[in-house]
């Protein structure tokens, strides 16, 4: 019967053990969202992930550049450009590729058309191939800055207005650049997927 | 000790208390003892691993040839994302767990688990999360197909069947937090009067330390499919690039839960091969402390190899060589154990039954997983290896030869404790053989498709893969028959069998077990054992 007060000890001993470990898990889970600012503050140290927000950021800085900058005309940079999107739309440039000269502005006009009855709230994400040319690709103008409204069938058309940094390294001849429209989620229903019968 | 099991008993002594227990249905719903909720545990995970294996047979049917002829691709993808999650989520993880709840108490000394309420609620949360999974594939569009590591933007778009499958890993997280809560606490607080830390069986060792990385990682798993649940419905963009969010971030967070899950579904399988392999070499266990450093080790370095499995996603090249060392690095903690268990068997006078071919056959197989992990740990070689079945062979060589097998070794090695009957040895070797012959005709030429380049997770492949197909399908379904004969194995021993004595393999090996009756009696170490054994 002496076991009895050490079995009382236990008991007290394990819901203490059950709370601090209770206590880990629930900071493990918060750890899971504080991944979120962590993973951006790397990125933007590091400078790995700077498509989108630099993009935002930089444009009234590329204005600046383009007033300042001398063309090229030693060079000639070929753009090809591309565009992709989901669902019951329709994305593309007007043209498939044009050639610049560093330095020089150009405009380039890509078209969005809506073909559901649905208002569409989303964005475009652009992506630069070569990847290291993205720096030296700078916007003034671009409906990637901002979100974007269509109506139900309704076709925009939106200009990007860009001149390519003469810093752009040397074996660099060919710019593709790429614009991926995604819808924002929470904004509109995402239709369902389509069944088995694929 | 049973009030443990028993809250607001008087301290007034009732310990003479009858011990009756309920019968029927009531006895396995209110479970309370470890060894019933063990029992059920191996129950549940067996059956899921029919449901997987069902899955996992469909896929390599649907592979035999060349062309779509059994699965459209849509299902074809659905079944190898509901394979994953319910081999990992259903089969392995709640097997370990049974055997926790089975082993640690009678190694340790304990009466029962530390929270027996709880653990009967980790269990039962078991069987809605199955269900949800299993239901899924009835819903419009099906079960989720974004595969089981469900991917952002894949898992931000499917259906219903998404967030069945994400509401199914909450309910499981939670009852592996609850589970590891309970192994913790059971093994620090309850151990036998005599048992220090550094006496207590391999198993319990290696349990402990998994239960510590459950705590630490299924909450993040859990933040991580909450963020996939609220960029679905609630408006968030967490993962979406539209709205100012990163899939390749979601990549990041699940694999900071998903490499040491791996681990997780490992070193419980390291376990139980350190205890069997002195059993049946009839030494002791060649340098136990090393054991539990290298698994203190490898559980440490778990946690900073993530995003090996990320190498494709373009990550600097600095990132690129630092996951690169830091997964060669585990090698070592992993090479200390398997060469100890080789010094273990060096000179010792070994006897084969079923438990020790299974756990020879785990440092076969499990080494030859382990290497191939190597070679994919180097980023060049993986960029080129990425998503190809080089890729399926190397963790199924470590999931399933190795897990699986450390769990087969683990159930013929205690089932005589169980049931108190011997199982059949024959039939035992058979089992060996067979799962062991026809897992190498699946999984190994798997390798030569991956360096061919054959991709994963389609339902269709070029013409030149196809013989490689066909071999492995026809292994795949002598693996799959083979494991009813495990069933029939089971089932013969709990109706009956040569009487098993309390220590049938003649163990010098482990903790407490052997110590009481086979099979062991429902209520066990109800006043504290003195422990003088250990390394």
């Amino acid at each position: 019967m002496n076991k009895l007060p050490e079995t009382q000890g236990v008991r007290k001993d394990n819901s203490r053990m059950m709370g601090k470990l209770l206590m880990v898990a629930i900071l493990m889970f918060g750890f899971g969202f504080a991944l979120v600012p962590f993973y951006e503050k790397i990125c933007e140290i590091t400078g790995i992930n700077v498509l989108a927000s630099s993009d935002k950021l930089n444009y009234a800085e590329a204005r600046e550049f383009a007033r300042n900058t001398q063309v090229d005309t030693a060079r000639t940079i070929t753009i090809e450009f591309d565009a992709n999107v989901h669902g019951a739309m329709v994305f593309k440039p007007r043209v498939g590729h044009m050639t610049v000269h560093p330095g020089e502005l150009a405009t380039i006009t890509y078209e969005l058309v809506n073909a559901t009855s649905n208002n569409i709230h989303g964005q475009a994400i652009p992506s630069y191939a070569p990847r290291h040319s993205a720096s030296h690709f700078k916007k003034l103008e671009c409906f990637c800055f901002e979100q974007q409204e269509l109506q139900g069938n309704q076709t925009r058309e939106f200009p990007v207005v860009f001149v390519i940094d003469p810093k752009l390294p040397a074996d660099i001849t060919t710019i593709t650049l790429s614009y991926t429209f995604f819808e924002v989620a929470g904004r509109a229903a995402v239709p369902a997927p389509v069944g088995r019968e694929g | 000790m049973s009030a443990v099991l028993e809250p607001q008993q008087g301290i007034s002594g009732h310990h003479d208390h009858a011990h009756d227990h309920p019968h029927g249905w009531r006895r396995w719903l209110f479970a309370t003892n470890h060894k019933d909720i063990g029992t059920l545990y191996l129950w549940f995970s067996f059956s899921m691993l029919f449901v997987g294996g069902f899955l996992a047979l469909g896929i390599r049917a649907e592979l035999f040839q060349p062309g779509l002829q059994i699965l459209n691709p849509e299902l074809f993808n659905q079944f190898t994302t509901m394979h994953g999650l319910i081999m990992v989520f259903g089969a392995i993880m709640p097997a370990f767990v049974g055997f926790a709840n089975w082993m640690i108490p009678l190694q340790i000394g304990a009466s029962d688990m530390a929270f027996a309420r709880m653990n009967n609620l980790s269990f039962w949360l078991l069987i809605p999360a199955a269900l949800l999974l299993v239901a899924s594939f009835f819903v419009p569009g099906g079960a989720t197909a974004a595969g089981w590591t469900l991917y952002a933007p894949l898992s931000t778009q499917m259906g219903l069947g998404m967030d069945l499958a994400i509401f199914a890993i909450h309910i499981l997280g939670a009852s592996s937090i609850m589970g590891s809560i309970n192994i913790i606490t059971t093994i620090l607080n309850m151990r036998a009067p005599g048992m220090t830390l550094m006496k207590m069986p391999m198993f319990v060792w290696t349990w402990l330390i998994t239960a510590y990385l459950l705590i630490a990682v299924m909450p993040v798993l859990a933040g991580a499919i909450t963020m996939l649940l609220t960029d679905r419905h609630f408006g968030t963009s967490f993962f979406n690039a539209a709205g100012g969010g990163d899939p390749v971030m979601y990549q990041h967070i699940f694999w900071f839960f998903g490499h040491p899950e791996v681990y997780i579904m490992i070193l419980p399988a390291f376990g139980i091969v350190s205890e069997i392999i002195p059993t049946f070499a009839r030494k002791r266990l060649f340098g136990y402390s090393s054991m539990v450093y290298a698994t203190g080790a490898i559980a440490v370095l778990s946690f900073v190899v993530w995003a090996h499995h990320m190498f494709t996603t373009g990550m600097p090249v600095t990132g690129q060589l630092f996951f690169m060392y830091a997964t060669m690095l585990i090698a070592v903690p992993t090479g200390v154990k398997i060469f100890n268990w080789l010094a273990t068997m060096w000179r010792g006078s070994m006897t084969f039954e079923t438990p020790m071919l299974f756990a020879v056959g785990f440092i076969f197989v499990f080494t030859l997983g382990g290497l191939t992990g190597i070679i994919l740990s180097v980023a060049p070689v993986d960029v080129q290896l990425h998503d190809t079945y080089y890729v399926v062979a190397h963790f199924h060589y470590v999931l399933v030869a190795g897990s699986l097998f450390a769990l087969f070794a683990g159930l013929y090695y205690w089932l005589p404790k169980w049931t108190g009957h011997m199982y059949h040895e024959t039939l035992g070797k058979w089992h060996f053989w067979l799962s062991m012959i026809f897992f190498n005709i699946t999984f190994f030429p798997m390798h030569f498709l991956g360096l061919a380049g054959m991709p994963r997770r389609y339902a269709d492949y070029n013409m030149q893969f196809a013989d490689f197909n066909m071999i492995a399908s026809i292994g795949a379904f002598g693996f799959g028959f083979a494991q009813l004969l495990l069933l029939y194995i089971i089932i013969k021993c709990i109706k009956g069998g040569p009487k098993a004595s309390d220590n049938p393999w003649g163990s010098q090996q482990g903790g407490l077990e052997w110590s009481v009756p086979s099979p062991a009696p429902f209520h066990t170490f109800e006043t504290p054992p003195a422990f003088k054994g250990g390394h």
